[in-house]
């Protein structure tokens, strides 16, 4: 029996019952374009990490005090009640003896509330060294970033952020002006480039930024280091860097055989590999419940199925009288099953990809359309045709004639 | 276990194609003590007890009885959509009783045709559509399915009404559109189940008088069930059933003449719908 056939007959019937037809593949429409357009979410989502980590810089190393044990049994990084915390010296060791480092810059902050005129702030001010924004590469838009003779000194000096700026001296220029951080009065030498939102979305723009020597002796009162950003000479250098401040670290904090680590070293792919992991929880999770309505248009399909069986039973008993073989009727309505699910599915497709380029243009979330959704969803839906079609199909085919003839 | 009997009674009216009494023509249909049994719960039903009955290639045959008498068994034995329980069956000299359902429905493509009471068409599908249905299952290519379907409507006089759906098409053209899909796979065999049941008086002249023609014209073998004797009384021979076996077989001696009476009928505007 010719399948080309088949199909031809299949087609003729499906054309028969237009409207029917289009509302049983409205099931797996809504189904494959909500799975393309959620993975495309939670893709985008995830680039958007990616590129904002990528910007951070991909040789730039985190250095924090306390160990972190990826297992979740020990304290977050940078815990500063541990016995031996980094000190300024370890970092100027780093700096100084392992080759493959170019920059660091120590992280210490403090909640503060910043005053100017009648206008006040609070903050978290970061005290961190002058390579700052080489590492971070992050540029000061107006004014100048603070010097290394203003970390040595310990100057009143602080670099803020645009949402600081704004809200602090709204329209005038705030390089020059006087801040009072905690009270005590720092001059604004410069204004940060804007950054926008972190991965996380907090704002990064509320930020200011002193020499640490100045946040250590005027704002905590201690030589605590609790983080530090650390440069490799080269994206390809990190994990060398990373195992050279590891070595130097255990040595300075005469660790024997055996000890744990307390501090952690970790690069931005593992920040990364973080931040992606729960986005693709996220996108799984999406995906699924998507999925979920792909099964339940199948299961709409199976259901349209055997309704037009018990439906077409004459139809079923005339094909057969004729000379149809159960074979041919079973293919017959597989292939009307298929047709359905498949044209469903690539209409699906071509809504959820609108709708995923739509979404950027509406909602402001960035999409992203991956191939393999689509090519998922094709194979999914072709499965769903075969699958929930052919229960239908052989009930199709093994009606008797005399009884499917007489079918009123 | 009754046997069918040749009431050898020879029509010599002149209009007769001789072909249809040739008693060296070859058999088309062979019966032999067919017997079917359905058991419906605990009670077996005895359709069928012992028959027997040939049909010569040509013959015009029509089946009566009332119902239950196992005219319908017979017709789907012979029709190949059952299968006797005991007895034997060849057509067109080809057993057949033991044939299996993908193999009878193969038996049905090639050599058999239906016209059914109900016509049995397939609805929102044009005439020429519905006819070209058994050559699609046959595998024929589309050129020749179309000639052949164009061809088949011609001759039952349905030329220029292919494309339309059979709700848009009278009792009686419907049922033409029915037999061009009989006779379209070019079968051994036209079998009718009360093919005027649902037609009216003049109608039922029409569709007999193109059975008339297909069986002299074409040489084209008919079986007919019908339980009325009027249109039985078209056919040659008849054979009547009664509880489950052969009652009477006999030759009709002037057959009626549809072609003549259709003469003789008003004419009717065939476009009323």
């Amino acid at each position: 029996m010719n399948v080309l056939a088949i199909i031809r007959i299949a087609f003729r019937a499906l054309a028969r019952n237009k409207s029917r037809a289009a509302l049983t593949m409205l099931g797996i429409i809504i189904g494959v374009s909500a799975v393309i357009i959620m993975v495309s979410i939670g893709q985008g989502a995830s680039a958007t990490v990616q590129s904002q980590i990528a910007s951070m810089g991909t040789n730039l190393l985190f250095v924090s005090a306390g160990a972190q044990n990826f297992g979740g049994v020990r304290g977050g990084a940078g815990d500063s009640s541990t016995s031996s915390p980094l000190t300024v010296e370890d970092l100027e060791a780093i700096r100084r003896e392992v080759p493959s480092v170019a920059m660091v810059s120590p992280v210490v902050s403090s909640r503060a509330q910043l005053v100017a005129g009648n206008q006040n702030w609070s903050t978290q001010v970061q005290g961190v060294s002058e390579q700052f924004t080489d590492i971070r590469k992050w540029a000061v838009a107006s004014g100048s970033f603070f010097t290394d003779s203003d970390v040595r000194t310990a100057a009143r000096v602080v670099v803020i952020g645009q949402t600081i700026a704004d809200n602090m001296f709204p329209g005038q220029d705030a390089v020059g002006q006087t801040l009072r951080v905690s009270n005590m009065p720092f001059r604004v030498v410069g204004v940060m480039a804007r950054k926008g939102q972190d991965p996380q979305g907090r704002d990064q723009d509320d930020a200011a930024f002193a020499p640490y020597t100045s946040v250590q002796k005027k704002l905590l009162g201690n030589t605590r280091v609790q983080v530090a950003y650390v440069s490799a000479v080269s994206a390809e250098a990190t994990y060398t860097a990373q195992t050279q401040i590891a070595e130097l670290l255990r040595q300075r904090h005469k660790l024997g055989q055996g000890a744990a680590d307390d501090f952690t070293v970790r690069n931005m792919s593992d920040v990364a590999e973080a931040a992606n992991e729960t986005n693709s929880t996220m996108t799984v999770l999406l995906g699924c419940i998507a999925g979920v309505s792909l099964l339940v248009g199948g299961i709409g399909i199976m259901n349209i199925m055997l309704v037009s069986v018990t439906e077409r039973t004459r139809e079923i008993g005339i094909r057969m009288a004729i000379g149809a073989r159960s074979s041919a009727v079973r293919t017959q309505f597989l292939i009307e099953s298929i047709v359905l699910s498949l044209t469903g599915g690539a209409t699906g497709i071509v809504l959820g990809v609108v709708a995923s380029v739509t979404v950027p243009l509406l909602l402001g979330w960035p999409t992203l359309v991956s191939t393999a959704s689509i090519v998922g969803s094709v194979l999914f839906s072709a499965a769903v045709g075969i699958f929930f079609g052919y229960y239908p199909a052989r009930k199709a085919a093994g009606l008797d004639p005399i009884d499917a003839l007489r079918y009123e | 276990m009754q046997t069918a009997f040749e009431v050898g009674v020879f029509d010599n009216g002149a209009h007769r194609v001789v072909l249809t009494h040739d008693p060296e023509a070859p058999e088309v249909i062979r019966l032999e003590g067919i017997h079917k049994t359905y058991s419906m719960g605990d009670v077996e039903v005895h359709a069928l007890r012992g028959v027997t009955l040939n049909i010569k290639e040509g013959e015009f045959v029509a089946i009566m009885g009332t119902s239950g008498s196992g005219k319908s068994t017979t017709m789907n034995i012979i029709g190949c959509l059952d299968s006797p329980t005991r007895g034997s069956y060849a057509l067109d000299g080809e057993d057949v009783s033991t044939l299996s359902k993908d193999e009878r429905a193969d038996i049905r493509l090639r050599k058999l045709g239906f016209v059914f009471q109900g016509f049995n068409l397939l609805s929102r599908t044009s005439a020429l559509e519905n006819v070209e249905l058994p050559m699609l299952y046959a595998g024929i290519e589309p050129a020749e399915r179309h000639r052949r379907a164009t061809e088949a409507l011609h001759a039952v006089g349905l030329a220029g009404r292919e494309q339309n759906h059979p709700n848009q098409l009278s009792g009686g053209q419907q049922q033409r559109v029915a037999i061009a899909r009989a006779l379209v796979n070019d079968p051994k065999l036209i079998l009718a189940d009360e093919p005027t049941g649902a037609l009216d008086s003049r109608t039922s002249v029409e569709v007999m008088d193109i059975f008339q023609r297909l069986n002299r014209e074409r040489g084209i073998t008919l079986v007919l069930v019908t339980h009325e004797p009027d249109i039985a009384a078209y056919a040659d021979r008849v054979v009547v059933f009664r509880d489950g076996r052969i009652q009477k077989d006999y030759r009709v001696n002037a057959p009626r003449d549809a072609a003549e009476e259709l003469k003789n009928l008003p004419a009717v505007d065939e476009d009323e719908e």
